[in-house]
């Protein structure tokens, strides 16, 4: 079977017809009244097909993918857990679908009731007294994080506080939306447990720190059993703490952010509550904050009144606004459904299950790969490579053999403590049956890096393609068809 | 192990300066282009620009990483390496050949500052 | 959740504990929930039906005649259709190219589509939204002016969109300046007084702007260049398929929101915005992007390219934070634009163009409404009247129609796409008349 190679353009002929619009009964010609210096002189080179046209090539692009409901997806960091169907479809109803941003509250109440009613869910399940759900991704989310840290300080005129603590194991996010936030990045270091080394926080401690910037479990998968210790550190200093809610999962129905001490947090609704990644977005990354912090959430904002009618409010101490309208609205309503599926009874089983499935595979796999911490772990845990590398295998290599065998590769050469970090993170949607299958290839693959390692260094050997010249991608870039077609030349 | 000059001086962000009169050639080493990998884009200043010692010039990317160019000594970029906008591979082919900026320099004595050959390799080796 | 008990038996014994609370056993005590968390009981599907059912009854679709940044746009039903392939939408970020040629593929078309909009030579695989795009557009400025932290914008730019950008300023500590307008248009005269007090390192300027006109850029990026500084549009991406383009304008950057390539209203979002630029300013360009390469055995393949430039090397040295963008909506894009194509997207415009300037004449016509502004406009314009806007609005709204967004002083904001029918614009222009 051939693969399919086509690009759009290619497709293309002039006068073909993908679309029906409506005849043109009105009189006037609205264009003529444009002076003819103020409109374009070529139209634009885009591609004329029919609708089966465009629906075979879209159809044939998918089959080159891979998604969670093609296989499993141990992404350490991304929590890919099955994203549920009737989320979907309850965020296509017309009724929602149709709502402009602008239209009068008074009919949009049910919009807007599920918009408060989310705010205050993920309230209760984060331990804070109030969301934010305008930031549009997870970076976004610490990027307002961040940005409330920055007002609080700034409203008690204190404008010292120009820089925030980040472990060196931290996600590349955190340091860059701190850049983005005007604040100055201090490393902390980690002790070799992937922890933050506590006797290294202390004296960065003074009051130029805005707060810290950190998650629980942290990058490695272990839980910062100090993590009280530190709270208390920083809030003494006169600094917040930010939670990075990217490693929420294993805490779902057992620890709530607020209770350790976190002050902001963000939440990335495309991880831990189901939401689809998309291939890259859209995702949806609210801010909570505790009580005192409230007023500086950027706006808009969603509130009810005491006879329960629910209005759009822009708070005046607000830091500002981060999104054009309310945020990722459609992606909102999957998180919604997913909570409400979930309910109060299964929300405690989430953690536990993501956990436990993690510990089955680290244990599992610990004979062939090195295992650099001991220890518990909580939702994830890093592997540094093949515990045999005397043939030269790295994890890169492992990585593109498991695309062989049908399985998407871990997270590979993060985070950065290791050489040769592969982190891995089930989720609580794979039965014991996918992560055997997962634990016997790894195993296989650990073999043949011993046996026959040519197959695993030259892997992968059954995708579509393989080896790409990403050298010269970066060196000459091609970044759209016009310059593919000059290159052809 | 990779090749060091004699006659050259390095600072320990693995740069390399040969001084001719009041006039340093920059450029990276042979152990930095080798970590980076094949280069596939350097991001040069521009004749004219001021440069301090310690501070950033540019950098150096390749498909995995990017590193920050630091400048070992301080003074007006008088010339810089063409070659490298359309050939920036040429880096990873001789890294001592292919040099990226040359500085008129304000203080001398920061040259003398800077590691011999001797203490380069020491850095390496850590 | 597929766990048996006997799963979950076989699990632990092979991590060595009794329990899963085992496997908390470092946590401390006092931080554990024990209590119950204030949310209903699970819904079963049935149930959870029946729910949104209800809080959809209390929304009430409109017609819709006000724009003011999300435009109701006809949805070609292909499009959900294709989107809902989980393929597409349960896929991670293409990081690993072999198994994500799908994902690597559209987003290269989406770039070379958006490119071919916007006459420039680079765009990347999507923003967040059009203001988010705009205030990381002013950074790339600033980042590349070197030594420049001084930002123009045209106080012509929707209000929404200068929020964000001025938030985003005040954090990064940026300068931003807003230049001022004449006549419902940017004060160019005054923008060139500005650039003459020198620290500027660029300027963005909408077209159509918040009044829906159609801005006259002539000699402006002359004028900025001159003043070695940068010139970013903002610009509607439908629009560009009839009016002058931000290459042709002489523009270095052009960014704006995507939410008018036939994107459902959503209540705001989600969106799509987009950004391109010049090659001198590719390597500070945000955000993802896909260039086309070979593989091993010569087959054309995609990949992301030119990573070095992001968070996930660069660190606090990135050009921004990004991570996650908008990728199935800009998937979303790829296909309207491949339904629609040259003509489609053409017809588009002049169907609402039409559908604009047949009401406004309408409205001017019955003598109760007068222009606000003596400029073009093309789907989008605002007049001015003395009529108690908020009881005609209310009035409409009881009849399923959004009005026009009243703007202050008398003046009322209309907008028309190609959804909106001759019969429609009679309705609503006979009912604000008798209100």
């Amino acid at each position: 079977m051939k693969t399919y190679d086509k690009i759009i353009f290619e497709l293309s002929r002039p006068g073909r017809k993908g679309y029906a619009l409506p005849a043109d009964k009105f009189d006037t010609d609205g264009l003529s009244a444009i002076p003819a210096d103020l409109m374009r002189k070529e139209a634009p080179e885009l591609p004329e097909v029919s609708e089966l046209e465009v629906v075979r090539h879209y159809t044939n692009l998918s089959s080159k993918n891979f998604g969670v409901d093609t296989g499993f997806y141990p992404l350490g960091s991304c929590t890919m857990k099955y994203n549920p169907k009737i989320n979907e479809e309850v965020a296509a109803l017309p009724q929602f679908n149709n709502l402009h941003p602008l239209q009068n509250a008074d009919t949009a109440q049910g919009a807007l009731e599920l918009y408060w009613n989310l705010q205050r869910m993920l309230s209760n399940i984060a331990g804070l007294a109030e969301f934010t759900l305008n930031p549009y991704a997870g970076a976004h989310g610490e990027l307002t994080g961040l940005m409330v840290m920055r007002q609080y300080h700034m409203s008690r005129g204190d404008n010292k506080r120009t820089k925030v603590i980040v472990p060196n194991s931290a996600h590349g996010t955190n340091p860059a939306s701190a850049m983005v936030a005007g604040l100055e990045v201090v490393e902390v270091k980690s002790k070799p447990n992937g922890s933050i080394d506590v006797e290294d926080l202390k004296p960065l401690l003074d009051d130029t720190v805005a707060g810290i910037m950190m998650t629980n479990p942290n990058t490695l998968g272990m839980f910062e059993t100090e993590i009280l210790e530190i709270a208390k550190l920083v809030h003494e200093a006169g600094g917040l703490l930010y939670y990075d809610g990217a490693n929420l999962n294993p805490l779902l129905g057992k620890v709530r952010p607020g209770d350790m001490g976190f002050d902001i947090m963000h939440i990335n609704l495309h991880k831990t509550f189901s939401t689809p990644h998309g291939g890259g977005g859209p995702g949806s990354g609210p801010v909570g904050v505790a009580a005192h912090l409230v007023e500086f959430l950027p706006n808009p904002h969603v509130k009810k009144t005491e006879d329960g009618k629910f209005y759009v409010d822009f708070g005046k101490d607000s830091l500002g606004s981060v999104s054009t309208f309310f945020g990722n609205f459609g992606v909102m309503m999957k998180a919604y459904a997913y909570i409400l599926t979930l309910g109060k009874e299964n929300i405690r089983n989430v953690g536990p299950l993501a956990t436990l499935n993690a510990n089955y595979i680290k244990e599992s796999l610990k004979d062939d790969y090195l295992l650099p911490i001991e220890g518990v772990c909580k939702h994830e845990f890093v592997f540094d490579g093949l515990k045999d590398k005397s043939t030269g295998v790295t994890t890169l290599n492992v990585a593109k053999r498991l695309l062989d065998y049908g399985f998407h590769a871990p997270t590979i050469y993060f985070p950065l403590l290791f050489h040769e970090s592969m982190m891995i993170e089930p989720t609580e949607t794979e039965s014991k049956e996918t992560l055997d299958d997962f634990i016997e290839v790894m195993h296989k693959v650990a073999k043949e890096a011993r046996e026959t390692p040519e197959e695993v260094i030259n892997a992968p050997l059954t995708t579509i393609v393989r080896k790409l010249d990403e050298t010269t991608a970066a060196k000459n870039p091609i970044l759209d068809y016009r310059a593919l077609k000059e290159a052809a030349k | 192990m990779s090749k060091i000059l004699e006659n050259l001086r390095y600072s320990d962000s693995h740069e390399w300066v040969k001084l001719e009169g009041d006039i340093a050639t920059v450029g990276i080493t042979d152990y930095a282009q080798h970590a980076l990998g094949s280069i596939v884009y350097v991001d040069m200043p521009e004749v004219g620009d001021e440069v301090s010692q310690g501070e950033d010039f540019g950098a150096v990317e390749s498909v995995k990483a990017a590193s920050d160019l630091i400048s070992p000594v301080s003074g007006e970029v008088v010339e810089i390496n063409e070659a490298l906008e359309d050939e920036p591979e040429l880096v990873n082919q001789d890294a001592f050949e292919n040099w990226i900026m040359k500085v008129k320099i304000s203080d001398p004595a920061e040259v003398e500052s800077l590691l011999d050959a001797a203490a380069y390799a020491k850095v390496c080796e850590e | 959740m597929p766990h048996t008990e006997e799963d979950v038996k076989a699990m632990l014994e092979r991590i060595g504990v009794a329990t899963i609370d085992d496997l908390y056993c470092d946590v401390p005590q006092e931080v554990i929930y024990k209590e119950e968390y204030d949310i209903p009981s699970a819904m079963s599907e049935i149930e959870l039906r029946r729910h949104f059912a209800e809080l959809g009854n209390k929304n009430k679709p409109l017609t819709i005649f006000a724009g003011g940044g999300a435009y109701d746009h006809y949805s070609p039903s292909v499009i959900a259709h294709l989107l809902s392939r989980s393929e597409f939408y349960t896929a991670y970020t293409p990081y690993q190219p072999e198994i994500s040629q799908g994902t690597l593929q559209y987003i290269f078309e989406y770039q070379s589509m958006i490119s071919e909009l916007t006459g420039m030579e680079a765009t990347n695989a999507s923003m967040y939204d059009g203001a988010t795009a705009a205030a990381e557009v002013m950074f790339m400025m600033v980042a590349s002016a070197k030594k420049k932290n001084c930002v123009l914008v045209s106080s012509t730019i929707s209000e929404r969109v200068l929020n964000v950008v001025k938030t985003y300023a005040k954090f990064h500590g940026v300068v931003v300046k807003e230049v001022p307008e004449k006549d419902g248009v940017t004060d160019l005269e005054a923008l060139a007084k500005m650039l003459e007090e020198g620290d500027v390192a660029g300027v963005i300027v909408p077209t159509p702007n918040k009044y829906g006109i159609v801005e006259d850029f002539t000699n402006l990026a002359d004028t900025i260049h001159s003043a070695k500084g940068y010139l970013a549009i903002y610009a509607d991406p439908s629009s560009l398929a009839v009016l002058r383009t931000p290459a042709e304008w002489g523009a270095d950057v052009a960014c704006g929101d995507g939410q008018t390539l036939g994107m459902p209203l959503a209540f705001g979002g989600p969106y799509l915005g987009f950004i391109s630029c010049s090659k001198g300013m590719l390597r500070k360009m945000p955000g993802r992007i896909v260039g086309a390469t070979k593989d091993a055995d010569g087959k054309r393949a995609y990949v992301l390219t030119l990573q070095a430039r992001e968070q996930h090397i660069r660190r606090e040295k990135a050009t921004s934070n990004i991570c996650s963008n908008q990728s199935l909506m800009a998937l979303y894009a790829t296909i309207y634009l491949s339904l629609l194509g040259k003509e489609g997207l053409k017809e588009v415009n002049v169907l609402a163009c039409d559908g604009a300037h047949y009401l406004f004449n309408k409205l001017i016509a019955s003598g109760k409404f007068t222009p606000a502004f003596d400029k073009p406009f093309l789907k989008e314009f605002v007049v001015k009247t003395d009529l108690d806007m908020e009881k005609v609005n209310a009035k409409l709204l009881e009849n399923g129609i959004m009005g026009g967004l009243c703007l202050g002083n008398g003046m009322v904001e209309f907008a028309v796409t190609e959804k909106r029918t001759k019969e429609e614009i009679d309705t609503l222009v006979n009912l604000m008349l008798e209100a």
